[in-house]
């Protein structure tokens, strides 16, 4: 899990990447992100994760300098990018959601235009550009016109991209959207890897599994809230008041297993899980996972299945929307 | 700022390229709250970077030579002004006894035309046709960008954001001032050809000037395909928008002025002062349209024997020195196609400030 990576260098002080105070941008009566508070350091992959239509994309237009914030401030890089946009934009990579490329040119050329439009020489960008075709696995299709590739080759061209002017940030908007499982996966490594090699990388996505995999800290963005940040322990912990929730599966007789669950010290409660009759869920005043397990095996229930609740990213996830339209519902 | 950008797609790009850069004050997008003083450098180019318009206008001049629809309208533009030329050349010899030593003999071939032929002239091919390459250079100019998700990438890398639309519009009118150096070239020949004489000095210098005047003419519809690309988000809606205005400009108008005209200078008695008005009010009605104003400088400028387009001067001359024509030299030509020349750059520099202005107004996201 990548929270507990060991090879992600935690960054010492020094100032924030990118850091928002109260950034608010209004269309009209609509507020498309209500003062957020945001702080992404070096080396770090902050997941800012909310459905679509949160505010995730403007709220990057906003750090690229792209859209002027109605009230709030944004730092990128210790710079204002509504007042500085080229000097922000020269050093931060920003892959947009749906990227395209210029279907005439081949991959290659519009790596090129992109150097130029960088400002790099042209030698120094072409040996560069050899390397990260490489790395996206795009040297074969390199001379191809862009026409002929597919979604998830697009989408990997477009890290290559980003990676052109070697950048201190990367934004990344839903860079896994439309790439295979095996392209995901190479995609999160890449992302893992710009992370380590010091840069900030903002990732805005609604596709929880991935953003777990590969954050350190996670934002849950709704309706232009951020709603909820921090580590993903953090997170769970700050869910923790309620009691704890575990999912058995075990072999029946299903009498049995109850039984053998409820003598467990520490839990209170064990019923059968309304959206799933194959599973038990065990309430509980502490972590009693362990002995749980201990009580079953020798009940001769051995469980094949046994999930602490809330620990999972997408329970937090559900858990705040939850919460959050129930809000919204009383308020 | 037009008149920039035309002297840039002939030479000097460079050059002008760095002062404009400097002149540039203010930064697209001029921040709402108060901001804090800033440290860090104004966005200065290290020395030897291009700027960002010029690499935009580098990428898309190389996509439109290398375009299909270049080729089709270079081939077609040059088929029709070929045919046009050959003709009035096969016509001009035909009189030409009457006509030696007529001065500016070869530039007749671009205009002139007895009642007897058949072919439309050069002049009036261009005039009619020539919008179309301005709307084919421009009208998917922005959308495109939209539609093919490329903005977002473009607009996001170290370049402001007005570099897009200016590297469109001096791509463009490169490409348009291409096209029409390379008709000239064919149809020049043809002409010496046909006609067996060299053009003097003055003669080129004269099509050299209507080239110009061509490019900033073509340069409107540009301009004005450029802002429909903006505005509308569909490349095909943008493109029949251009084409309706280019239609209603170039053929409609004529009809609409002479109804105007009626009403406002109407020929009662049929007096010669009430026709005299009302021609007058025609022509200044038809001056409105673009393709007026190209068509009289493009009359003044290659046709040493124009000297003015004021009706009632027409109508003096015509009664005291008709047997008596007389030839301006370049310079004095020149004075009579000035009023025309600076109304077309302002038509063009109205327009593209109008399709700059609404594109840096735009949300990058569609």
């Amino acid at each position: 899990m990548a929270v507990a990576d060991p090879l992600v260098p935690k960054t010492a002080g020094g100032p924030p990447a990118i850091k928002t105070r109260a950034l608010t941008k209004r269309y009209g009566d609509f507020t498309a992100v209500d003062k957020l508070d945001l702080s992404v350091r070096a080396g770090e992959v902050f997941g800012l994760l909310g459905p679509n239509g949160a505010g995730k994309t403007t709220t990057i237009l906003m750090l690229l300098g792209l859209s002027e914030p109605t009230s709030g401030t944004a730092r990128v890089l210790e710079m204002d990018p509504a007042r500085n946009p080229i000097a922000v934009k020269r050093r931060v990579g920003y892959l947009p959601d749906a990227v395209g490329f210029y279907g005439s040119l081949t991959g290659r050329q519009n790596l090129r235009y992109t150097a130029r439009l960088n400002g790099i020489a042209r030698k120094e960008a072409d040996d560069h550009i050899d390397e990260l075709l490489e790395r996206v696995g795009l040297t074969n299709a390199a001379n191809s016109r862009v026409d002929t590739y597919s979604r998830g080759m697009k989408q990997r061209l477009g890290l290559a991209d980003v990676m052109v002017k070697r950048p201190s940030i990367v934004i990344l908007d839903e860079p896994t959207t439309s790439i295979d499982p095996a392209g995901v996966e190479d995609v999160l490594t890449i992302i893992r890897e710009l992370a380590h090699g010091g840069a900030a990388v903002l990732l805005a996505s609604h596709l929880l599994h991935q953003v777990q995999q590969v954050c350190d800290e996670i934002g849950i963005f709704v309706a232009g809230k951020l709603i909820a940040s921090g580590a993903m322990d953090k997170l769970s912990s700050a869910l923790g008041t309620g009691p704890i929730e575990i999912e058995v599966g075990a072999p029946p007789p299903a009498d049995d297993v109850r039984a053998a669950a409820a003598k467990v010290n520490g839990v209170t409660s064990v019923e059968k899980d309304p959206h799933d009759p194959r599973l038990w869920v065990v309430k509980a005043k502490r972590d009693v996972r362990t002995d749980l397990a201990r009580a079953l095996v020798e009940a001769g229930h051995p469980p094949y299945h046994l999930r602490r609740r809330g620990d999972e990213l997408d329970e937090i996830y559900r858990r705040y929307f939850a919460d959050y339209t129930e809000q919204e519902a009383t308020a | 700022m037009t008149g920039q950008s035309i002297s840039l797609t002939a030479s000097g790009a460079a050059a002008r390229g760095r002062k404009r850069k400097n002149i540039r004050t203010e930064q697209p997008l001029a921040p709402t709250q108060p901001a804090k003083a800033q440290a860090a450098p104004k966005a200065a180019r290290p020395a030897g970077i291009p700027a960002g318009w010029r690499v935009i206008a580098a990428k898309e001049f190389a996509d439109h030579i290398s375009s299909i629809r270049f080729v089709v309208l270079t081939v077609i533009l040059t088929l029709a002004a070929a045919a046009s030329v050959y003709s009035t050349a096969g016509d001009l010899k035909s009189v030409a006894p009457d006509a030696s030593g007529a001065p500016s003999l070869f530039l007749y071939l671009f205009f002139y035309h007895p009642s007897t032929s058949q072919v439309p002239t050069f002049v009036f091919f261009i005039a009619l046709l020539a919008p179309v390459l301005g709307i084919a250079f421009g009208f998917d100019g922005v959308n495109g960008e939209r539609s093919e998700g490329t903005l977002p990438r473009l607009v996001s890398q170290p370049i402001h954001r007005d570099d897009v639309i200016n590297g469109k519009f001096v791509a463009g009118l490169a490409a348009i001032a291409v096209i029409f150096v390379a008709i000239i070239a064919v149809v020049g020949a043809i002409g010496v050809l046909q006609l067996g004489i060299l053009p003097s000095l003055e003669e080129v210098v004269r099509l050299a000037i209507w080239v110009v005047l061509a490019v900033a003419y073509v340069g409107l519809w540009l301009a004005v395909a450029l802002l429909c690309s903006v505005v509308f988000r569909r490349a095909a809606t943008s493109a029949l928008v251009s084409i309706a205005a280019w239609l209603v400009l170039t053929l409609f108008a004529s009809l609409l002025v002479g109804i105007v005209a009626g009403f406002l200078a109407p020929v009662g008695d049929g007096t010669a002062e009430e026709q005299i008005a009302n021609l007058a009010m025609q022509q200044n009605l038809a001056r409105i349209s673009p393709s007026q104003l190209f068509t009289e400088a493009t009359r003044a400028t290659l046709d040493p024997s124009v000297q003015t387009f004021d009706i009632n001067a027409l109508v003096a001359v015509s009664n005291e020195q008709r047997a008596l024509p007389s030839i301006l030299s370049l310079d004095q030509s020149l004075l009579v196609v000035w009023p025309q020349f600076v109304g077309l750059i302002a038509l063009t520099s109205g327009a593209f400030a109008i399709a700059y202005v609404s594109f840096m107004r735009q949300e990058v996201r569609a």
